[in-house]
This record gives C-alpha cells, structure tokens and sequence, in this order.
C-alpha cells in the first residue's frame, strides 16, 4: 500500500501533471507579486482569472488563432487592471474592497458575456486548444521526456515569465522604481518619478500575467469556458505570493510545490478515495495555502508601503 | 484636476454618494440591456414587475431580503473595524449545518425555545468558524482576507460530503440534501402561502439591536475607534484585541443567522445550493448601506428587488439573468467611487 503511494513520484504521468497545474498558479503568482511589490494588494485576481479565461477562449472560439487569444486574454486583464490602478492609486480607495468589487464585476461580466455570445447549450462548446510541442531531442529522453518537453507552447511560455519577470524587476530601471514604490514612495517621488505611473503600469503588468493565468486553463489546460472554473486559484496565488516573500523565484518554487501536492492528491484521491471521502482531498490546496501563510506569517516582511495610497504632496 | 480633503463632511452626504452610486448602477444595467438587444425601459419595467407586481413578487423579495440582510450586516460590523471578513459564505453554511445537526431530531422542543435555540447554535457556529482567522490575524499577522476566502472553499467541501455521505437524507431520491427540519423548529410564514417568513423580522430586529450597540455602547464605540486608527485605539486604552475578537465573532455569527434562517424559514432541509453567493452579495450590501445596520437594511432590499426582478426580466426579455450580479457588483465600485468623492473635493486646477 504505502509502495503504491510512493510509485506515484516516479510516474512522468505526476510530474507532467504538476508542470500542467502550476502554469495558471505561476502566472496568477507573478502577477500578484508585481503589483504587490509596487504597494497594490490586488484582489480582482480571481475574477481577472475568469476574465481571461472567457476572453481567451472566446476570441478562439469566434476564429481568432491561439497567439491573438492569448493576447486578447491579456489585454483585458490590463484593462482591469488599470480599473483597479484607477480606483486604488490615484483614488486612494479601499485595495480590499476594490479588489473584491472588481472580482465581482469582472467575473460576472465575463459570464454576462459568455452567455451573451453563446447562448446555453447542453454540451460546451469547444475550441482546438494549444497541442504539446515536443522539444526535439529533449522530448526524446526516458521519463524526463515526457514529464518536462512534451508540454504546450503555453507551458513553457508561462515558466519563461519567470525569467522576465526576475529580468524586469531586477534588470530595469522600471523594476528598481516599481520596488521602491511599494517601501518608500516618497523617496521615489524625491527623485522626481511620479509615483502614481509607476504603481499603475505595475498594476496593469501584473493583471495582464493574471488574465494569462486564466486563459491557460480554457486554452491549453482544458478546451472549454465553465462556470466558476478558477475556483479559488486566485486567492491560493495570494497565499503564495505571501509564501514566495515576494520573490519571483520562491514563486516558482511554491507554484510547483503546491501543484506536485496537488497532483498527488488527485492520484492519492485513486488509491484511497475508497477510505476517504473525494472532498478531503479537494480542500487540501485550501487548507494548504492557509497553512503557507502561517508557516511564512513569521518570517514575513511585507513591502512597507502596502495597501497605502500615494497622494502627491501629502505627507505620511 | 486634483483631489482636495474636505474639512468638514455634512452627514447626510454619504447618503448622497450612495444613492448617486445606486442611479450611476442603474445606467450602466441600462447600457447592458441594450447591449443585450432590448430595450432598457422595457427591461426595467419588467425587473420592477418581477419584484412588485404581485403578492407573490413582494413576498419574494422580502424572502430574498432576508439572507441579505444577515450577510450584509456579517460584512458592514466587520469592514466598520476594518476588519475584512469575506468568509460569509462559509459562515453561512456552517450555521445551516448548525441547525441541521441540531434542528432534525437530536433536541426536541416546544417552538418557543427551538427557534431561539436553534439561531443560538447557528450564530455560535457562524461565529466561531471565523474565530480562529481573527486569532490568525491578531496574533500571527495572517491576513484574514485570503484566510476567509479560501475557508469558503473548505466549508462548502464538508457540506458536500456531509450531504452526500452521513447526513444524506434517505428519502430523498438521490439528491444531496440533508434531513427535513422537525415542525417546531421551523420558522412561522409572515405572510399565509408564500415564502415570506418570520427570519425577515429578525433580520431586521437584529439590524436595529447592532445599531444601538453600535451608536449606544462602549463596544460600539471601541469598535469604531479600532476601524478608524487601530494604533491610536490602542494608546487610548481601548482593549483592541478583545474587541476584534468581539466583532469577528458578531460578524461570523451574522452570516451564521443567513444560513440558519434560510434552512429553516425557507428550504427547511439543507442543500449544497442553498447559498447562490449570499456571502460575497453581503458585501456589497454592506457598502451600498454605507456600512450603517439601518442602511443595510434598505441596501438588502434593493438588491433584492435587483436579484428576484432579473430573474423575471430575463424570462420576459431574453436578457442573461447573470445581469443581477453584475448590478450587484457594479454598485460596489460605484460606491466606492462615491465615497472617495465624500471625503475629497475635486478642484480642476486653472
């Protein structure tokens, strides 16, 4: 019993499975963590997910190819982005409740939409989704093969966003900016960058990676838009980017934790679901992410000036 | 164009931003309804019939009113503490299981003291299931948001297996649903043969007690300060935790009472769909009445009307019924718009 447990790790089947889990979360993470760090706490995540999802998958499906879907999804976070950006930095409203008020709004426009276009049908439809691209040679390989290079352009795309993710927050005068109005935008406004902009084309940056992370579940993850598909991965990106520090590399590294346990749990779900009632299994992401941020709460440092509006001339 | 702090805000002028918020909604729902392909005046004439036109119509608004009301007030207490409870949906629920545990035949009594009882265990549940993401927040810095929004998720997991597996009621054909609630604990209709019932009342009671609480006592007063200036609370001598905790598990408990009152006024049984996102609807309820309990009230029953009045808009109309969330969650931000105009002037710079 407990050998059948332990088989599942050198099964390329699992390991495929987390690389697939974990683009939508390594996307939505990043995302996050880009406008946290510029000071903006952005709960419109999970409805920018859903968003991005519906409109990804509707440009597909009205004729569009896949690259104009992916950038159509991205598009539209930016715009909800710049909503948030518009209410948040230069309103200096709530980032709690913008961020839910635009979960809410983004999503149920996205179904509004959805059924506006489309109107209910018994089967969902479908589009050709992203196929796997072999990486020659590398897809050749015993076991490595088909756990990591027999994946969608998609996938790889979502794990190159960690590279420009680290380059431009590192790399880019644009980063170092972003950084600093998140801890200190006084000193930021000092050196005569306007603060406001900075905050804002993060916010647009990161909902834009946000959107990207919806649009790979209906575009190469899954072929079809449901209702209420992002589930929650909105809020567990939250948790990881808390989880992560802020570092575009422990991103990556919780993202595929947390989707290697994921993918376990689904295949522990075979072995035990006779023992174990299904739902046990489907709340662990939940209680996980939770237990992540306990375990990170300690050691924690948030960019100080989160959730802090800016107003120019106003001291604080 | 720039933003000026008002030096004084008249008081009736959040009650202005409000209502401007509530007209600016309903325009954009206009420009959505013609996007649809049918007319606005038309759509909005069906959407009132749906919600007044009958006895039956009134009635239902007011049993839509109710949950919203409890969830609206969860949300209103905790956001005046700046404390951002969204876990209402799960709190919801486990005060439905509450009563079902208790309501279908493991305690039986006379009406009189079932009912009470029964409210009692669901707001208890409500309350002590946000419990430990105060403790969470207060102690360890945990962020409450994500804590009770991904607690939703878990709660609506173990409904699932409860209903379909040890609670499941054997009579009833295959569908996950729990156990009927026996008679004397079922709440008496307000109105004969419909589906208004005695919870409306309570809500609205329970509206009217949290504000006294709130503009009468001490605890009120705390609480307010906590929402205002959480560090300034503290050197006044305000026990800061101790009143968090206080708000978290009022406003747990709250959502606790949506959940009660909907399984045993309305459904009488538990089911997996007996929330459709009353939870998150609370908050906007909340910010439409301008997070006061009395506005609550009247923010409930407008979105009340919005929700049962799109349901029959969409019937006559062909319009998709997924309009009445966006209402609900374009007043959000309209609110919020509002607000922000509250508290600063716009002066164009010359």
């Amino acid at each position: 019993m407990i050998f059948d447990f332990l088989e599942v790790l050198v099964n390329a089947g699992f390991w495929a499975a987390t690389i697939r889990i974990a683009c939508p979360l390594l996307l939505a993470t990043l995302g996050e963590l880009v406008c946290e760090r510029a000071g903006v706490l952005n709960l419109g995540i999970e409805g920018i997910m859903s968003i991005g999802a519906m409109v990804g998958w509707t440009a597909v499906y009205m004729g569009a190819d896949l690259s104009t879907g992916i950038l159509a999804a991205a598009l539209v976070g930016a715009a909800f982005g710049l909503v948030h950006a518009g209410f948040t930095v230069y309103l200096g409203a709530s980032q709690h409740v913008t961020g839910i008020g635009i979960t809410l709004f983004a999503s149920s426009m996205g179904y509004f939409a959805f059924r506006l276009l489309l109107p209910s049908s018994t089967t969902p439809p479908k589009i050709i989704a992203f196929q796997p691209l072999d990486i020659p040679i590398f897809s050749e390989l015993p076991f490595l093969g088909e756990a990591f290079f027999q994946h969608t352009a998609f996938t790889y795309l979502a794990f190159l966003a960690v590279p420009f993710v680290l380059w431009l927050m590192n790399r880019t005068p644009f980063g170092l900016a972003v950084k600093v109005a998140g801890e200190n935008p006084m000193a930021l406004e000092a050196q005569g960058i306007d603060v406001l902009g900075v905050r804002t084309l993060a916010v647009i940056i990161g909902s834009a990676l946000m959107a990207l992370g919806g649009a790979y579940l209906t575009m190469s993850a899954f072929d079809a838009f449901y209702f209420g598909m992002v589930n929650g991965r909105g809020w567990i990106a939250v948790a990881l980017v808390i989880f992560a520090s802020w570092r575009p590399s422990k991103a990556l590294l919780g993202a595929l934790l947390f989707a290697g346990l994921d993918a376990y749990q689904v295949r522990a779900q075979q072995l035990a679901g006779a023992v174990i009632p299904y739902q046990f299994f489907l709340m662990l992401p939940y209680l996980l992410s939770i237990v992540a941020m306990v375990v990170a709460a300690k050691s924690t440092r948030y960019p100080k000036a989160l959730l802090t509006p800016f107003r120019r001339g106003e001291r604080h | 164009m720039r933003f000026e702090a008002r030096e004084t805000i008249p008081h009736w002028l959040p009650w202005m931003a409000v209502a401007g918020a509530g007209i600016g909604t309903l325009c954009f729902a206009a420009i959505l309804i013609a996007a649809a392909g049918a007319s606005p005046l038309v759509g909005f004439r069906e959407l009132l019939i749906g919600a007044f036109g009958s006895r039956n119509a009134i009635t239902e608004t007011g049993a839509t009113a109710t949950p919203l009301i409890f969830t609206g007030l969860a949300a209103a207490i905790a956001f005046r503490a700046k404390f951002w409870n969204i876990g209402a949906e799960g709190q919801l629920y486990a005060g439905a299981l509450a009563v079902t545990y208790f309501g279908t035949g493991l305690i039986e009594l006379p009406p009189f003291l079932m009912i009470p009882f029964l409210l009692i265990v669901a707001c208890v549940a409500g309350g002590l299931t946000l419990l430990p993401m105060v403790l969470l927040r207060q102690f360890m810095r945990v962020d409450e948001v994500v804590t009770t929004l991904l607690t939703n998720f878990v709660i609506i997991l173990l409904v699932s297996y409860l209903l379909e597996g040890p609670w499941k009621d054997p009579y009833s054909l295959g569908w996950p649903q729990g156990a009927a609630i026996i008679d004397a604990g079922a709440l008496p209709q307000l109105v004969p043969r419909s589906r208004l019932h005695l919870g409306f009342a309570i809500a609205v009671v329970s509206a009217i007690i949290i504000w006294l609480v709130q503009s009468r006592t001490v605890f009120g007063f705390a609480g307010k300060a906590v929402g205002l200036n959480q560090s300034a609370a503290r050197h006044a001598g305000i026990p800061v935790t101790k009143t968090i905790i206080c708000i978290g598990l009022l406003s747990g408990g709250m959502a606790g009472l949506a959940g009660a009152t909907e399984t045993i006024g309305l459904k009488g049984y538990l089911t997996l769909d007996l929330s459709p996102g009353f939870g998150y609807t609370g908050i906007a309820v909340a910010m439409l009445g301008n997070l006061h309990p009395i506005g609550v009230i009247f923010a409930a029953i407008f979105i009340a009307i919005i929700y049962v009045g799109a349901d029959a808009m969409s019937r006559a109309i062909d319009v998709p019924t997924y309009l009445a969330d966006v209402i609900v969650a374009t007043t959000v931000l309209a609110v919020l718009i509002g607000l922000v105009l509250v508290r600063y002037r716009v002066v164009m710079r010359g």
